[in-house]
């Protein structure tokens, strides 16, 4: 009948899953070794994990450089496209091409320009400069996504608040942004899922303060262990979270 | 509250395109008047330049005795009703209505008992806590009313306000306008393109048409005595009868027409309503005619004839329905003289 359908489709599923799947049952192992065959479950690892002071610092580290740069994205990212959508400016398509330019700058790319422009104005690397860096890469996305769902709707509902005597800072607070909240709600949380796992700008752009994805690196380089997998189903867990917590917050806004 | 407005010899262009060309109007306050014309006429520029969305090349708009030519729509006395109603979907029905007198910076107490008033006014009083789309289509027309008339504005715009409703409804959110608007006193200024629409509810109407007004005046005036070709045809439907000057008189087809010639040498056109045409006997005879096709209209059968003094022309006659002529009948033609209207033609 129509089996096969099914199957590629479990087949596609496995594939995507399957790994993920088996990190998080290793992440249980008893052992020291995360390979078959598997031994527990135990949440040893998830207590080595959670007690080392230098992953906790890391995992909060990034928590903060994610929340932060999505904020700093999602606002420019913001006032780009209204900007753009609602005045006549000179240029709009050459400005709107220069803003989305950046997506198709390897991430390699932007980290290395900005590490030398770094060095050469002599900042020291931090949080600060890989949040930075996470801005130049998640900007374009966020005007993206924002400037695609500014439509004629939210243009008429402007155009009556401000003959309803709105100022323009009002128009923005008590029209656009709410009736633009799901596309500006799904801007931020995909800005911060990009940055909470990126790794190769954080890497260029941080020294002593690190993220959790540069931490789990240095770690790497000692081998493989079962507190990896316990960090990597952290690090799902809170991927998996921002997304739910977004389905939910802007499916509930569209009903 | 309620202003006058006055259109001062407005000017304005799209490009090469002139959208209106020395547009001159008064609008006495508490009038409500329509703006009239098919699309591209310059309806809906001109209510543009009176709410201050469009800044007219040249000329000037009073409203209440000064000049708002430059002055944006927020500062205006004016509020719009747009066509599309642009409620704010995201709040409720008591929060869209008292919007702008939150912006006023009255207090969350006063205005939302004015935006239940207003609410009231407009017969949704229940639905405060609703959202636009739990609303149908009337509804929200209504709710957009509400929150235009809650910062009394002196001068209210309404943009095609109906043209989103069926034709039932239509009809009856026109006598809720009017009836409001006697309520309110506030001047309206309603912008369509349908002249049911336009006569059921205006005291004035202001015909445009190419970025011109063609004539101005009361329903029954415009309809009944056009000052031009266009006006007569865009009004309702009419039978065209050429015609010529002769010697300081009109000649039609159907013999000569009491009437002074608008313009003397050059093709003339006689326009005579459907209803006009009638088989009683009257002073201007158009003589046998046989019928074409017929069909009942309920309160009227519309006839197709075809007059022998012009083979080449059909009138449309709309006689009484008591009785259906049949297919083939000569009927004797007659309209009372005042009820044609003779232009240039164009």
């Amino acid at each position: 009948m129509r089996v096969l359908p099914w199957l590629y489709l479990a087949a596609g599923f496995l594939f995507i899953y399957l790994p993920v799947g088996v990190l998080v049952l290793f992440s249980f192992q008893e052992g020291t070794l995360p390979v078959p065959p598997f031994e527990g479950p135990s949440l040893r690892w998830y207590a080595e994990v959670l007690g080392d002071d230098d992953l906790t610092a890391a995992l909060l580290n990034s928590v903060v450089v994610a929340a932060g740069q999505g904020a700093v994205a999602v606002t420019l990212g913001f006032l780009a496209a209204y900007g753009l959508a609602r005045h006549v400016v000179p240029g709009t398509v050459f400005l709107r091409a220069l803003l989305i330019a950046p997506l198709t700058v390897s991430y390699l790319i932007v980290g290395l320009g900005l590490l030398i422009v770094v060095q050469r104005a002599g900042l020291g690397l931090s949080l600060w400069t890989a949040g930075i860096g996470h801005v130049v890469i998640n900007l374009p996305i966020c005007f993206a996504i924002i400037y695609a769902s500014m439509g004629a709707q939210q243009q008429n509902a402007e155009r009556a608040a401000r003959d309803l005597g709105a100022g323009e800072f009002d128009v923005i607070r008590l029209v656009t942004v709410p009736m633009l909240a799901p596309a500006i709600l799904a801007a931020y949380f995909l800005s911060v899922t990009l940055s909470w796992d990126e790794f190769i700008i954080a890497f260029l752009l941080t020294r002593f303060e690190v993220t959790l994805p540069v931490e789990i690196w240095s770690m790497l380089r000692s081998g493989l262990s079962p507190r990896l997998n316990a960090i990597g189903s952290v690090v799902f867990l809170v991927s998996v979270t921002a997304v739910v917590l977004a389905e939910v917050l802007i499916f509930r806004r569209r009903r | 509250m309620t202003a006058p407005v006055t259109v001062e010899a407005v000017t304005h262009r799209f490009g090469a395109f002139a959208a209106l060309s020395d547009i001159r109007l008064e609008i006495a306050a508490g009038e409500y008047v329509t703006l009239l014309g098919p699309s591209g006429c310059g309806k809906t520029t001109l209510l543009s330049v009176l709410g201050g969305f469009l800044e007219p090349g040249e000329g000037r708009v009073l409203i209440g005795g000064q000049d708002m030519t430059h002055v944006p729509p927020a500062k205006r006395p004016t509020t719009t009703m747009f066509q599309d109603y642009a409620l704010f979907p995201h709040m409720s029905l008591a929060d869209n209505v008292a919007f702008g007198l939150r912006m006023a910076g009255v207090g969350k107490r006063a205005r939302m008992s004015r935006a239940a008033e207003m609410l009231a006014l407009v017969g949704l009083g229940e639905a405060g806590a609703k959202r636009p789309h739990e609303l149908s289509g009337g509804q929200r027309q209504r709710v957009a009313l509400a929150r235009c008339l809650a910062v009394e504005p002196e001068v209210l715009l309404l943009d095609e306000p109906l043209g989103a409703l069926d034709l039932k409804l239509r009809r009856s959110m026109q006598d809720e306008l009017k009836a409001i608007q006697r309520q309110v006193g506030t001047t309206f200024v309603h912008v369509t393109h349908d002249q049911e629409e336009a006569m059921a509810i205006a005291d004035r109407i202001v015909v445009m048409n190419a970025g011109r007004i063609e004539d101005e005046g009361a329903p029954r005036r415009i309809y009944r005595e056009p000052r031009t070709l266009f006006a007569a045809g865009f009004m309702g439907e009419i039978n065209r009868i050429p015609a010529r000057a002769v010697a300081g008189r009109v000649e039609t087809p159907f013999g000569p027409l009491p009437a002074t010639p608008p313009a003397e040498g050059g093709a003339l056109v006689a326009c005579l309503r459907p209803e006009a045409v009638s088989t009683a006997p009257a002073a201007f005879e158009i003589g046998p005619a046989r019928v074409r096709d017929a069909a009942f209209f309920g309160t009227y059968c519309r006839a197709h004839l075809v007059p022998e003094a012009a083979p080449d022309l059909t009138l449309v006659a709309h006689l009484p329905p008591d009785a259906l002529p049949e297919e083939g009948a000569v009927l004797t033609l007659h309209a009372e003289p005042d009820a044609l209207a003779v232009f240039p033609e164009e």
